[in-house]
């Protein structure tokens, strides 16, 4: 009997809930494996799904995307090996899982904690709560591929946002990997989309599209490159998350503010009666 | 014009007279090859279109849009709404063509045709006759025609007393193209003299409008039939075929719309008359329109694109041309928030 072959892994996009390769066929040697790289039609069509999805994920109740979030907590444990085989240390998968469970409890508490009923000088009861922005484009860090990538996806979709990610250049792996962990987990197709290859290519089209409400640009090293896409994103006004600081400590408590940067606040007045 | 095709074209015409006339030609006609035409269709879609000839695409597709809405729940506001959007796709750019026309239900026609009348200036069309190009529209009436759908669309389930008189009201009231419906139960039930004094009536009462022939070929159920209903209605006078009325689950398709591109095509060929298609509904993105306008152009040639002779019945069709052309004006992808909902 002949020897087995082994079957090799392509890793592709993840665009509207599917894995398809770039729409301009190309592909880039990292970490031993073929990624695809990803072109600004790429980026494009991940935006389409993106904003398809905002409609149902933000419509759905607070308390069912934080279950989908803890669903897929249990899925990222589960494939913990998985991604140590990829050379993610043990510690840092621990940690990335500890931090979405965190941000998926805040799903049904962030609106109690960040949204009330305000005093005002009349007779009218004054109520405020924060809504998602819509869709964010986001500029994953480089390093660390995993917890750093958790870190800046859960925030934006555990209060209503869709996302589409440029991931790491150098370490793509681990995104290409979260990505099947999040098709498994019950989260809608187009929720959070991933984007490999290179953020020159993918990050300008990205913050110039004009049907991007956010753009988060935590990941970007390259202070020129950073400046370019503040101001392409100036154009339709979207909201700006500044790179993060190179000694960044991704371990640290994050806090709230990854989540609340991310939100519009809908304030409702209603006449009160006597 | 040759001595044979001069008697072909006598022959042609003789062929309303008599129910068994006309079931011999329609059931002469060759049949169509069912996988091949789907083969060809899908072939004629991975065409790559880019840069100039795209925007050129783009702009020639706005031009032969037939910005439609037929819902009941048209409002005077939401037509002249729509008229508007019509005389000037995109507001922030001069540069944007306007479109072929505003297809409206005939109780809506006044509201048009009102938002329509005196926009653009010396555009005056000689009424024409069967076979003239369309041009541009009456003087009255602007640069944008004004195409009314009519005949108790979509069913076509009315007398014929009644189609008529829709027909002479909706024309009354200012359309210059009407998008009639063919009586698809005689069709089926094989009744082709029934249907062809049909569409002669409809023409007859729509005096110089337009007449746009809605086979529904979603109801049809094969490719024969539609080459078949598509001789029919060109046979009658109509001077547009369309493919559907946007009401029943399938609408244009490529595939029925090549075989109805080669039956305008055989027709010309015959008669010396060239007839528009008008493919309707189901069409949404630049993609799509593209890939129809390579199709016209390898199938009956440059002579078909032409607003005159190439119609898109679509709504929100002309949204993604819009968003496309900016595209390629402004270099960023933009969004729908940056353009009109209908």
């Amino acid at each position: 009997m002949s020897e087995r072959v082994a079957v090799r892994k392509t890793y592709k996009l993840f665009i509207g809930g599917k894995f398809p390769r770039s729409e301009s066929g190309r592909s880039y040697l990292v970490q031993s494996s073929n990624v695809s790289l990803a072109s600004r039609k790429d980026a494009r069509d991940a935006v389409v799904a993106a904003r398809a999805a905002v409609k149902g994920w933000a419509g759905a109740t607070a308390y069912n995307r934080g279950q989908i979030l803890y669903r897929a907590a249990e899925m990222l444990e589960g494939r913990r090996e998985q991604f140590v085989a990829l050379g993610i240390p043990g510690d840092e998968v621990d940690a990335a899982v500890d931090r979405w469970v965190w941000y998926a409890g805040w799903a049904d508490k962030l609106a109690q904690v960040y949204g009330g009923a305000n005093p005002v000088a009349g007779p009218y009861f004054n109520i405020s709560a924060p809504e998602p922005t819509g869709v964010v484009a986001v500029v994953a860090p480089e390093r660390p591929a995993l917890l750093g990538l958790v870190s800046v996806i859960a925030p934006a979709i555990v209060t209503g946002n869709t996302v589409v990610v440029a991931a790491s250049a150098t370490e793509p792996l681990a995104a290409v990997t979260l990505a099947e962990v999040l098709a498994t987990s019950d989260l809608p197709g187009g929720v959070v989309n991933i984007l490999t290859g290179a953020i020159t290519e993918t990050a300008p089209t990205l913050a110039a599209h004009m049907d991007v409400n956010a753009i988060d640009l935590t990941g970007v090293t390259d202070a020129a490159l950073a400046t370019d896409l503040e101001v392409k994103a100036a154009e339709n006004l979207k909201r700006v998350l500044r790179p993060a600081p190179a000694d960044h400590d991704w371990t640290a408590d994050p806090g709230v503010a990854p989540m609340t940067a991310l939100l519009e606040t809908k304030t409702v007045w209603h006449p009160k009666g006597v | 014009m040759t001595a044979t095709t001069t008697s072909a074209r006598s022959e042609l015409s003789e062929l309303g007279r008599s129910e068994t006339a006309l079931r011999t030609f329609l059931h002469g006609l060759p049949g169509v090859d069912q996988v091949g035409a789907e083969q060809r269709a899908a072939q004629l879609g991975t065409r790559s279109i880019k840069t100039t000839a795209k925007a050129q695409a783009i702009d020639l597709a706005i031009r032969m849009v037939d910005l439609t809405t037929l819902e009941g729940a048209d409002t005077p506001g939401k037509v002249r709404a729509l008229a508007a959007k019509a005389l000037r796709p995109d507001p922030a750019d001069p540069s944007c063509p306007h479109v072929g026309a505003v297809c409206v239900y005939p109780a809506m026609v006044p509201y048009v045709a009102e938002v329509l009348r005196g926009s653009g200036a010396g555009s005056g069309r000689p009424p024409g006759g069967p076979g003239q190009p369309h041009g541009a529209a009456p003087a009255g009436l602007g640069i944008v025609h004004l195409a009314s759908v009519a005949t108790a669309f979509p069913s076509g389930q009315a007398p014929l007393e009644i189609k008529l008189a829709d027909t002479r009201a909706a024309v009354a009231a200012g359309a210059d193209e009407i998008d009639m419906v063919i009586n698809r139960g005689a069709f089926l039930a094989g009744r082709y003299k029934e249907v062809y004094d049909e569409i002669v009536a409809t023409k007859e009462a729509s005096g110089d409008a337009h007449l746009k022939v809605i086979l529904e070929t979603g109801e049809l159920a094969t490719y024969d039939n539609v080459r078949r209903a598509s001789w029919l209605a060109m046979l009658a006078g109509g001077d547009f075929i369309k493919t559907s009325t946007g009401k029943v689950p399938i609408a244009a398709t490529m595939p029925v719309s090549l075989v109805m591109l080669e039956a305008v095509r055989d027709f010309r060929e015959a008669t010396g008359r060239q007839v528009g298609v008008k493919p309707a509904g189901g069409i949404k993105t630049t993609k799509d329109a593209i890939k129809y306008l390579v199709m016209v152009n390898e199938t009956v040639g440059p002579d078909w694109l032409d607003p005159d002779w190439f119609r898109f019945g679509a709504s929100s069709l002309l949204n993604d041309l819009l968003m496309q052309r900016t595209k390629l004006t402004t270099g960023t992808y933009s969004g729908p928030d940056y353009f009109t909902l209908d």
